[in-house]
C-alpha cells in the first residue's frame, strides 16, 4: 500500500537533474509531497504563499521562459484557480503541470470542502490540457516524469490516502501518457477505472469471476486524451462497459466515454460514480461505500451493464 | 536609442491617431485606456525597454506585460511605430484571422508577451518571467502595466505580496491611474483609499508621475531601471480617453467606438486634416 502523492512527490526528485524543473507550491508542499523537491532543492522551489492564482500564472510565467514548473496544492484549492489555469496556461499552451492532491470523497474525514468531485470535468474541458488521475504511486511516478517532457499543460490529481501498488516491477515503458492499461481480460463486461477506483475495480472482477462473468479491467489513467481506441476495442469485445471514478458522475471518466461511445457504438454502459452529490466526514472506505463507488457496487453495476445488451 | 522628449510625444501622437482609427474601424474595442496608457507606453518603448522589432521572441529582451489587455489598440499602435508590426496589420484589429485580436495575446501578435483580456493575471505572469530571469542570472526585467480598476482583484494583491517577499528587483510596474472602470469612476464602484500607501505596504518601492507629462514620464522610467532592491511600482495619474476631448473623463468611452462626426473631430484633434 502506498499514496499516489508519494509517487508525486518521488518523481518531482527524479526530474530535479533537469535544472529547467522547477517547483511551486501553496503552503501544502507537506500535503502534495513536494517538500522533498523543495529541502533539496530549495532555490528552485517558490513558496506562493497560500494564493493559487497566482501560483498558476506565476508558473505560465516561468513556462514561457522556459522552465518546466511542476505546482501543486489540494485539487480542491486548485479549481479557485480555474479562470487562471484556462485563461493563462491552457490558451496559450504554457506547460504548466498543475498537482491537485487530496481529490476524491476518498481523502475522507476532512469532509466535503476538501473533497474535490469535479475536478477531472472542469479540466477536462479546456483545450490542449492533458488530464490524468493515476492509480497507483508507481505509476503516479512513472506519468509525472512522463509529463515533464511533455509540450502540453497538465492536470494531475492525486490522492491523500495508501491504496495497493498495482505496478510493481513492471518496465516504465508500459505506462505511457494517454494509453489505458488492461489489468485483465475479459469478454463479459469491461470495467474502466482511473485513480482510487482501479483496485476496487479488480476486486469486483473477482467477485463477478466466482459467479462465471469474466471482466476486463482497464486503468485509464488519462481521462484526455481518452484512448478510445482501447474504449472502441473493449466495447466490441465485452459488449457493455462500465465506468468507476470517485469523482461526479458528470463530466469526469464516465461522461468522456459516454460522449465517445455515443459517436461509435450503441455499446450499454454503466457509470459508477458520486451521483451527483456532495461528500461529509468519513474514512476512506467508509466514503467508497457512502458513495456505492466500492467493489460489491462495481459488480452491481458490472450485471446491469451485462443485462442490457 | 534614444529619444528627445518631442520625438517621443510624437510617437505618442502617432499612436493616438492608430487608435482612434482602429476603434472606428471595428466599431468596438477600448479607446479611453487605450489613449490614458500611451504617453507611457512611447516612453517605455522609446527610453527603456530591451526589445528588437525584428526578433521578437530574442530570449533575452525584457518582457512587456499589458494586464489590461483590453487596452489593445494602444498596444498595437505602438508595436506597428516600433516595426513589430505592419501598419497594414492594424487593420486586423477584431477581425477574424487577425494579428491584432481584440486583447492582446501573445499567440497571434509579435511583440506579445502575455495573452491578457482577464484583469487581474498579469501580473503573476510578470513575477514568473522575473522569477525566471534571476535563475537564469539574465539583466532582463519584466515590465507589468496594470489598470486602476484591475486591482479591484484580489489576485494582483497575491501577487503583490509574493513580489515583494521575493525581493524581485527585476519586476516593474506600471499602473494607469485613470481613474474610470467599465461602468463608471472607480470611485463609485469601488473606492480604494490610498493607493501608493497600499503598494508600499506591501513592501514595495512607489512613485508616483503625471502620466501624460513626457519629462515626468521618462523621470518615472529611470525610477522603475534604477529601482532594483525589491519590485517598484510607477503609479501615473492619467486622464482616460486623453488627447479626444469628448472621450476625456467620460466613462462612455472605456468601451465605445466614435461614430462617423466623432472620428472625424477626434482626427482633427490629433492633429490630422480630414
Amino acid at each position: 500500500m502506498a499514496a499516489t502523492r508519494d509517487g508525486y512527490g518521488q518523481a518531482l526528485l527524479e526530474l530535479a537533474e533537469n535544472e529547467k524543473v522547477v517547483v511551486l507550491e501553496a503552503d501544502l508542499g507537506k500535503s502534495t509531497k513536494s517538500l522533498h523537491f523543495r529541502k533539496a532543492y530549495p532555490e528552485r522551489t517558490i513558496s506562493c504563499g497560500i494564493g493559487e492564482q497566482n501560483m498558476l500564472l506565476v508558473a505560465a510565467g516561468m513556462a514561457s521562459s522556459g522552465y518546466i514548473p511542476f505546482a501543486s496544492t489540494f485539487a480542491i484549492f486548485t479549481e479557485r484557480a480555474f479562470e487562471q489555469m484556462r485563461n493563462g496556461v491552457a490558451r496559450p499552451k504554457l506547460a504548466v503541470h498543475l498537482c491537485g492532491s487530496h481529490g476524491g470523497t476518498h481523502t475522507g474525514t476532512d469532509g466535503s470542502s476538501a473533497q474535490s468531485i469535479e475536478d477531472l470535468a472542469i479540466y477536462r474541458t479546456l483545450p490542449n490540457v492533458t488530464v490524468m488521475h493515476p492509480s497507483d504511486e508507481v505509476s503516479t511516478r512513472i506519468l509525472t516524469k512522463r509529463l515533464a517532457a511533455s509540450p502540453n499543460p497538465s492536470y494531475m490529481r492525486t490522492a491523500r490516502n495508501k491504496t495497493p501498488v498495482l505496478y510493481d516491477d513492471v518496465p516504465e515503458d508500459s505506462i505511457q501518457i494517454g494509453k489505458g492499461i488492461e489489468l485483465k481480460n475479459g469478454n463479459d463486461v469491461a470495467i474502466v477505472a482511473c485513480g482510487v477506483l482501479v483496485s476496487e475495480a479488480l476486486k469486483a472482477a473477482k467477485m463477478l469471476a466466482e459467479e462465471g462473468i469474466s471482466a476486463t479491467v482497464v486503468d485509464m489513467h488519462t481521462i484526455k486524451p481518452l484512448d478510445t481506441i482501447l474504449i472502441d476495442n473493449i466495447a466490441k469485445r465485452c459488449g457493455c462497459i462500465v465506468t468507476a471514478e470517485d469523482h461526479s458522475i458528470i463530466g469526469g471518466l464516465g461522461g468522456a466515454v459516454a460522449e465517445h461511445l455515443s459517436m461509435t457504438s450503441s455499446t450499454p454502459l454503466e457509470r459508477v460514480g458520486v451521483k451527483d452529490r456532495f461528500g461529509e466526514s468519513g474514512q476512506s472506505d467508509e466514503m467508497l461505500e457512502l458513495m456505492e463507488l466500492s467493489a460489491p457496487h462495481i459488480a452491481n453495476a458490472a450485471r446491469r451493464a451485462i443485462q442490457r445488451k | 536609442m534614444q529619444h528627445t522628449i518631442e520625438e517621443l510625444e510624437e510617437l505618442a501622437r502617432k499612436c493616438r491617431i492608430e487608435i482612434v482609427k482602429m476603434v472606428y474601424r471595428a466599431q468596438a474595442g477600448h479607446p479611453g485606456g487605450s489613449l490614458s496608457e500611451i504617453d507611457l507606453l512611447a516612453g517605455l518603448y522609446g527610453t527603456t525597454m530591451r526589445v528588437r522589432p525584428d526578433q521578437p521572441d530574442w530570449e533575452d529582451r525584457d518582457r512587456f506585460i499589458l494586464s489590461k489587455g483590453h487596452a489593445s489598440p494602444g498596444m498595437y499602435a505602438l508595436l506597428a511605430e516600433r516595426g513589430f508590426i505592419s501598419h497594414e496589420d492594424l487593420t486586423t484589429y477584431r477581425v477574424l484571422g487577425g494579428v491584432c485580436q481584440g486583447h492582446v495575446d501573445m499567440k497571434w501578435c509579435p511583440g506579445v508577451d502575455f495573452s491578457a483580456g482577464s484583469l487581474g493575471m498579469g501580473l503573476s505572469y510578470g513575477m514568473g518571467c522575473a522569477i525566471a530571469a534571476k535563475l537564469d542570472g539574465s539583466e532582463r526585467r519584466a515590465f507589468v502595466m496594470l489598470g486602476d480598476g484591475e486591482i479591484q482583484e484580489g489576485s494582483v494583491w497575491e501577487a503583490a505580496m509574493a513580489a515583494a517577499h521575493h525581493e524581485l528587483g527585476n519586476l516593474k510596474v506600471i499602473l494607469d491611474r485613470n481613474r474610470i472602470q467599465n461602468d463608471d469612476f472607480c470611485e463609485t464602484q469601488m473606492r480604494m483609499f490610498d493607493i501608493p500607501a497600499k503598494w508600499r505596504a506591501f513592501g514595495w518601492n512607489v512613485k508616483e508621475i503625471d502620466g501624460h507629462d513626457m519629462n515626468d514620464v521618462v523621470d518615472g522610467m529611470n525610477f522603475l531601471s534604477e529601482t532594483n532592491d525589491g519590485p517598484s511600482i510607477l503609479i501615473a495619474h492619467t486622464v482616460k480617453g486623453k488627447g479626444v476631448s469628448f472621450m476625456e473623463d467620460n466613462p462612455a468611452f472605456h468601451g465605445a467606438a466614435p461614430n462617423d462626426e466623432q472620428y472625424a473631430q477626434a482626427l482633427t484633434e490629433l492633429g490630422v486634416s480630414v
